[in-house]
């Protein structure tokens, strides 16, 4: 687990494409949850923000190298 | 030695009949701007048809335009039609009912399209028959699906009601599949499930007749398990299949709107409202534009961003 954190970490630091499409997907999954759960209307508030940041972010790191 | 082909005469002919002109132009251009020319109206098409109206409906977002009000002009309001949209307890409320709809449908189509698949594939006899059979109602309008339905959901004459009463021993009048608060979002999972479980069938068939017939052989020589052979070989194959189909499914149902509204129209009250009846009769019930235009963006960007999930999932499960 900690050898992979730290490969996750590294991966983030040299801009490669798997971490960093990781943390955008990571960023979408929450932002869809965080628009359709029936719980909080705060999370509701912020999904869209949390949303286009996965969806930019997904769009710009797909660009990186492998 | 044969003549030239049809083909060539044709081609001698169109060159002959070319006016002096063009082709002075066209040796003039190389192979690339010759190919840009042959795309360059597709392109035209596809930016005149999807990419322009999502710009100006992100432009119409910013703004409080009203498009039943022509003469007044629109003013730039910053980001308060997200603002409004993304506090207001309705909208929260017709996203919870579009995701209560999106993932029955999706878990409910899965499970019996695959089920379906895995039967017709066995070629008993008469499996051409039942997969016409069970492929109808796939092909008929989702007007006429919603209309009909609505016949069967009716209480007094209704078939459905009679069919859970001879099933259940509930009085068939008892309830009302579309009049009923708690009823209705089930009903039109149903009636979803009804029409596109056999598009997923199609999809899970394709797959598991990809499977070549070798690798159960070899299976069964390992004195593997029709159980094992299920769980390691037809379902990891079929899966890039059932994920295409799921793809297609979920984009689908979170668009869903002429069947509910033909069903039901979000009734009763708003519980089968979803996002995308609700954005309609913003935009042209209430004529707020400006408003529904960033309701569209934001529904655009949910489907955009799972799409992009989903898209890479499938290309990892493609890759094993």
């Amino acid at each position: 687990m900690t050898r992979y954190l730290t490969d996750f970490l590294r991966g983030l630091l040299r801009c490669r494409r798997g971490p960093w499409e990781m943390l955008a997907t990571i960023f979408i999954a929450v932002g869809v949850v965080m628009l359709m759960q029936p719980l909080a209307i705060v999370l509701f508030s912020y999904s869209f923000v949390t949303l286009l940041i996965g969806v930019v972010m997904f769009l710009i790191v797909s660009h990186f190298p492998e | 030695m044969a003549g030239p082909s049809v083909a060539d005469r044709i081609a001698d002919r169109a060159a002959a009949a070319t006016p002096m002109t063009v082709v002075r132009t066209v040796r003039g251009l190389t192979d690339r701007a010759i190919a840009w020319i042959f795309v360059a109206p597709t392109i035209f098409l596809l930016l005149a048809i999807n990419i322009f109206p999502l710009i100006w409906t992100i432009n119409l977002s910013f703004t409080n335009y009203r498009a039943n009000r022509l003469t007044r002009p629109a003013e730039y309001i910053g980001l308060r039609n997200y603002e409004r949209l993304l506090t207001d307890p309705d909208i929260w409320h017709n996203m919870q009912v579009t995701a209560h709809f999106v993932l029955w449908t999706l878990f409910f189509q899965v499970v019996i399209g695959f089920a379906l698949a895995w039967l017709i594939n066995r070629q008993f006899k008469g499996h051409g028959f039942w997969t016409t059979i069970i492929v109808l109602p796939m092909m008929l309008s989702p007007a006429v699906v919603g209309n009909f339905w609505t016949f069967l959901y009716q209480p007094q004459i209704g078939l459905f009601n009679y069919v859970i009463s001879f099933f259940t021993g509930v009085d068939p009048s008892s309830f009302d599949m579309i009049g009923s608060v708690a009823l209705a979002p089930w009903s039109i999972v149903i009636v979803d499930t009804w029409m596109w479980t056999p598009f997923v069938m199609l999809i899970c068939l394709a797959g598991l007749r990809s499977i070549p017939e070798s690798i159960y052989e070899a299976a069964e020589i390992d004195r593997a398990s029709p159980w094992r052979q299920f769980w390691t070989i037809t379902v990891p194959m079929v899966l890039p299949f059932l994920m295409l189909a799921v793809l297609f499914r979920g984009i689908e149902n979170f668009k869903m709107f002429d069947l509910v509204v033909e069903l039901t129209s979000g009734g009763p009250g708003s519980v089968t409202e979803l996002a995308s009846i609700n954005l309609k009769r913003e935009a042209f019930e209430k004529w707020r534009t400006g408003y529904a235009s960033a309701y569209a963006i934001i529904l655009f960007v949910t489907v955009f961003g799972l799409a992009n999930i989903y898209v890479k999932a499938l290309n990892k499960v493609k890759e094993r």
